[in-house]
């Protein structure tokens, strides 16, 4: 007999893209975590609208560890060109839910199975004949509930928010839910050992996307104009931004709206919009993935040099070229942190959570202000494109700062005091100098950005006196944001130790367990997640304190683990790589076995090397 | 509606409208161009706080800094001074755009933001300064360069050219002209035109390069234009304050069209009967244009009341870069709406 798992196992959905399987996944995760139980689900996806198998993965775990996990301990497969892989990727003594017309052969191993007659469970439902394809899914969704104990009011209440409270939507799913599940109470005589225990819910808990929380977090920080072009996985930020601005951003008596989204003809159209709105005063931001990345990289060198304020949400997907549009990686780190030719200094911030994706949408617009100078926020399919479990948003707990606009008035007093204005005059000392923007009607408010070399009053120079100092200034005025950046998050061990773990973004959700892991097991360690680049004093303290770092991403070549050897050369050799790309996000067992592997044989395990 | 921008009472010279000295070539179309457009905004007493311009890369987009030196001005990148327009225009929607572009700048590199920018209709006047040749890299051919032209250093052009009127109106744009560098009085009546115009506003412009493709074959050059332009109308522009009299057009021989800001465009008939807001007439002449190596010029095509980008988004009357900061931040109130919705 298995071992019973309460509140912690894995479960797997196989179905082929395009059948309308999301409506049912959505309701298992959504009811799951209305039981106050921690569940996170993945959707592994097609490029593709219809016909390719696609995946839904579900993690319930009372320690609220939301990482990806390599086996699954209940398979359901309602598509027969992946039943082999499904199969085995099910733990020994696992469960298996397959559509009874699947065809496959038996597993040797102790995999107990579940032949799911779905056609027959839907001759007992009414419904219209159009819905039946879709409607299919949701037998499974009942027969889950009835083997591990989703609650059935949860699954209703899921639904409501699902369809809207449309009862001719949401009766016909349940219809088949109930069935489905009387048939599992009459079919099914076993318990199969995986068992959920609702636990008193946190009231104010949410499920969200990270691409929801990165377009309301813009739009909670003022954002005033955004331009895009459709991309996978980021699309659902600027979707986002056109769903709540006549939420939050219309005067509906006035008929006028204080934010503008444009749908670009191209990642260079939108960028170079983003540009022309920052330049003259709006606060404004794009969302790509590393294709459109790319394409933008010009313009954002014009934008550091001619001192633009702006935000960039860069989706990642895996690369180079079109790659695979649909899965995860942490792969544009280096090309975003060398974005540009000719000197720049990009600064980029690392969300790890839904709450920071919001958190950073608005304080990015006030760094990009502040500092005159692009802002790229570095997400993650597995991030944005996955509903997660979350505190709630907080409300910005700073003022807007729109860094130093001049006005009228402003330049006036200027004027009068016998002080001169010039675009780029560093009047205060921190290289920041004051801003004017088109509209300003002061006849000495203008002046003439561009691209090209330039004085301190943005005049064209070839003078190697101007170009030096100006851009001796670009790097004072970016070392000057440090301060005001997201700092590391650091997690101490539970004793004194050598050995430091160095993480950032979405995989903190796997090292956050690791870091656990090995600690439990008496292998102490120390954990800093990396928040933001250039890089702050904290980061390399840490390294200092530890003879080993491992250094853990989500792409090929350890991104950031060459970063920081390039900036630390003198620790570099303490820094150990561990990293993959495949396409999907690293799991925990992955990470704990390369950690222990070298800390076994004292080598690098790594898959690459 | 009189434009208010029109009645403002201002005493500024010409001067106030000058730029910094040009370091373009002497006798370069470009110059005469940037005159132009000086005498086009000081006639029209738009004080200069209110244009802004924008250019791309090429000896046309140098030509930016050359005028209207209290204005703001954006330099960018080649090929994409429409996006950079497209953005900032939003910022302030009773500015008004002016984009300085060349024949590489728009027909090569920038072809797709051209067409783009047209088929939005951004109220933007989009000079293209157009000479068939890239100058500030010494004599490449450009999209414009006609089949046959030969060059210097890279003989003789294999391709078919670019017409960027043409591509204009295929892209919907509503407001299409065709001048001539060496035609200063009409290309001033076009610019005060399409300033006047709220939408986007293409002013095609055969502005001959001097240095590079200057032979009396070339159709660039000044002789070929000067020997071969054909005006479709002469065109008078007539801003909303002042009233048309009877003695200045004889009757029966001039076509009107009405501005959305009240101005009027009165087109004297020459040779032919030309009707400019008459968008299949304005492709058939270029066609035939095309065909045989005509240089017409004037105001090929206009539509003032095609709804513009403004129109599309809601813009309020306040400019949107003067929004105070406790009306772009929605309240607390909505946030716990928002996150109980997601719970």
């Amino acid at each position: 007999m298995p071992r019973s798992k309460v509140n912690d196992f894995g479960i797997t959905v196989s179905t082929v893209n395009g059948s309308g399987s999301a409506t049912a996944n959505n309701t298992i995760h959504k009811a799951i975590s209305k039981m106050g139980v921690p569940v996170s689900g993945r959707n592994i996806f097609p490029s593709n609208i219809q016909g390719l198998p696609t995946w839904y993965s579900i993690r319930v775990n009372n320690k609220g560890y939301l990482g990806r996990l390599e086996n699954y301990d209940i398979a359901i497969c309602l598509n027969q060109s992946v039943i082999s892989s499904d199969i085995a990727g099910i733990h020994k003594d696992g469960l298996l839910i397959v559509d009874d017309s699947i065809k496959f052969e038996k597993p040797i191993s102790s995999v107990r199975i579940i032949d799911l007659p779905i056609n027959e469970i839907l001759t007992c439902c009414e419904m219209p004949g159009n819905l039946k394809g879709y409607l299919a899914n949701m037998v499974y969704v009942g027969v889950l509930a009835q083997i591990i104990g989703i609650d059935l009011k949860k699954i209703n209440d899921a639904l409501d928010q699902h369809f809207n409270n449309k009862k001719n939507a949401i009766e016909p799913n349940l219809e088949v839910v109930y069935a489905s599940y009387e048939w599992a109470q009459k079919s099914i005589d076993a318990d199969y050992g995986y068992n959920l225990a609702p636990i008193a819910m946190k009231e104010d808990q949410i499920v969200v996307d990270g691409n929801t929380a990165a377009a309301l977090g813009a739009l909670y920080g003022g954002l005033q104009h955004a331009a895009w072009y459709p991309i996978t996985p980021a699309t659902g930020i600027a979707e986002t931004l056109e769903d709540y601005i006549p939420k939050l951003r219309f005067n509906h008596e006035k008929h006028t709206t204080t934010c503008v989204v444009v749908q670009a003809e191209d990642e260079l159209a939108s960028i170079g919009m983003v540009v022309g709105a920052g330049w003259a005063g709006l606060r404004s931001m794009t969302a790509t993935s590393g294709p459109g990345l790319c394409l933008m990289a010009e313009f954002l060198g014009l934008a550091y040099f001619a001192e633009v304020p702006l935000v960039v949400w860069d989706v990642q997907r895996v690369g180079p070229s079109t790659g695979l549009p649909t899965r995860t990686s942490q792969g544009d780190l280096a090309f975003a942190y060398n974005l540009s030719h000719g000197d720049t200094d990009f600064i980029i911030l690392l969300p790890a959570s839904v709450k920071e994706c919001f958190e950073f949408g608005w304080k990015s617009l006030d760094i990009a202000e502040k500092f005159q100078t692009p802002v790229i926020i570095l997400s993650d399919l597995e991030l944005g494109m996955n509903f997660w479990i979350s505190a709630p948003f907080d409300y910005p707990d700073e003022e807007i700062d729109r860094g130093k606009v001049i006005w009228e008035k402003d330049l006036e007093e200027m004027k009068q005091a016998g002080k001169e204005w010039g675009r780029y005059i560093d009047v205060d000392g921190d290289a920041i100098p004051y801003r004017t923007v088109p509209g300003n009607l002061h006849p000495n408010a203008s002046y003439f950005a561009r691209g090209t070399g330039h004085d301190r009053y943005a005049h064209y120079s070839e003078d190697p006196k101007d170009w030096e100092e100006n851009h001796t200034r670009l790097k004072t005025k970016i070392k000057g944001s440090l301060p005001y950046l997201p700092e590391p998050i650091i997690r101490k061990g539970i004793k004194e130790c050598s050995i430091g773990i160095v993480s950032y973004g979405s995989t903190d959700m796997a090292v956050s367990e690791v870091f656990d892991h090995l600690n439990s097991n008496e292998v102490y360690c120390d954990y800093l997640r990396i928040r933001s680049l250039p890089l702050t004093e904290a980061v390399k303290t840490f390294l200092d304190n530890h003879e080993i770092n491992f250094i853990v991403e989500c792409n090929r070549d350890g991104q950031m683990k060459n970063i920081l050897s390039m900036i630390y050369p003198d620790i570099a050799h303490r820094n150990i790589s561990i990293s993959k790309l495949d396409g999907l996000s690293l799991s925990a067992s992955w990470i704990n076995e390369q950690i222990s592997a070298y800390l076994k044989d004292g080598k690098d395990a790594q898959s690459y090397t | 509606m009189p434009n208010p921008i029109h009645n403002t009472a201002i005493n500024l010279t010409r001067d106030d409208y000058k730029g910094r000295p040009s370091t373009l070539c002497k006798g370069c179309g470009h110059n005469s161009i940037s005159n132009m457009i000086i005498s086009a905004c000081h006639e029209l007493e738009i004080p200069p706080e209110k244009f802004v311009k924008f250019s791309g890369i090429g000896c046309s987009s140098k030509s930016a800094a050359y005028f209207l030196e209290r204005s703001f001005g954006f330099n960018g990148l080649h090929g994409r001074m429409p996006s950079l327009a497209e953005g900032a225009l939003f910022a302030d929607t009773s500015l008004k755009g002016i984009g300085i572009s060349g024949d590489g700048d728009t027909a090569n590199i920038g072809l797709s933001q051209f067409k783009h920018i047209a088929r939005r209709n951004v109220p933007l006047v989009y000079v293209v300064e157009n000479n068939g040749v890239y100058g500030l890299t010494k004599g490449q051919f450009s999209a414009t360069a006609e089949k046959g032209l030969k060059l210097k250093r890279h003989g003789e052009n294999p391709y078919l050219p670019v017409d960027i009127a043409m591509e204009a109106i295929a892209a919907n744009a509503s407001f299409v002209a065709r001048s001539f560098a060496g035609d200063p009085k009409q290309v001033k009546e076009l610019i005060k035109a399409a300033i006047s115009h709220e939408g986007t506003a293409v002013l095609d412009i055969i502005s001959p390069c001097v240095t590079f493709n200057n032979q009396d074959h070339s159709l660039h050059s000044y002789s070929w234009g000067k020997g071969h332009e054909s005006p479709l109308h002469e065109l008078s522009f007539i801003p909303p304050r002042d009233e048309i009299t009877v003695e200045d057009f004889e009757r029966g021989t001039t076509r009107e069209v009405t501005m959305h800001d009240g101005s009027v465009i009165v087109f004297k008939k020459l040779e032919r009967e030309y009707d400019p807001t008459n968008r299949t007439e304005a492709i058939r002449m270029l066609e035939e244009a095309i065909r045989r190596n005509w240089l017409i010029t004037g105001l090929l095509y206009v539509d003032p009341n095609t709804p513009n980008i403004y129109d599309m988004y809601s813009m309020g009357k306040e400019p949107l870069n003067r929004t105070p900061v406790d009306k772009l931040r929605p309240d607390p109130n909505s946030l716990r709406y928002i996150n109980h919705s997601f719970s």
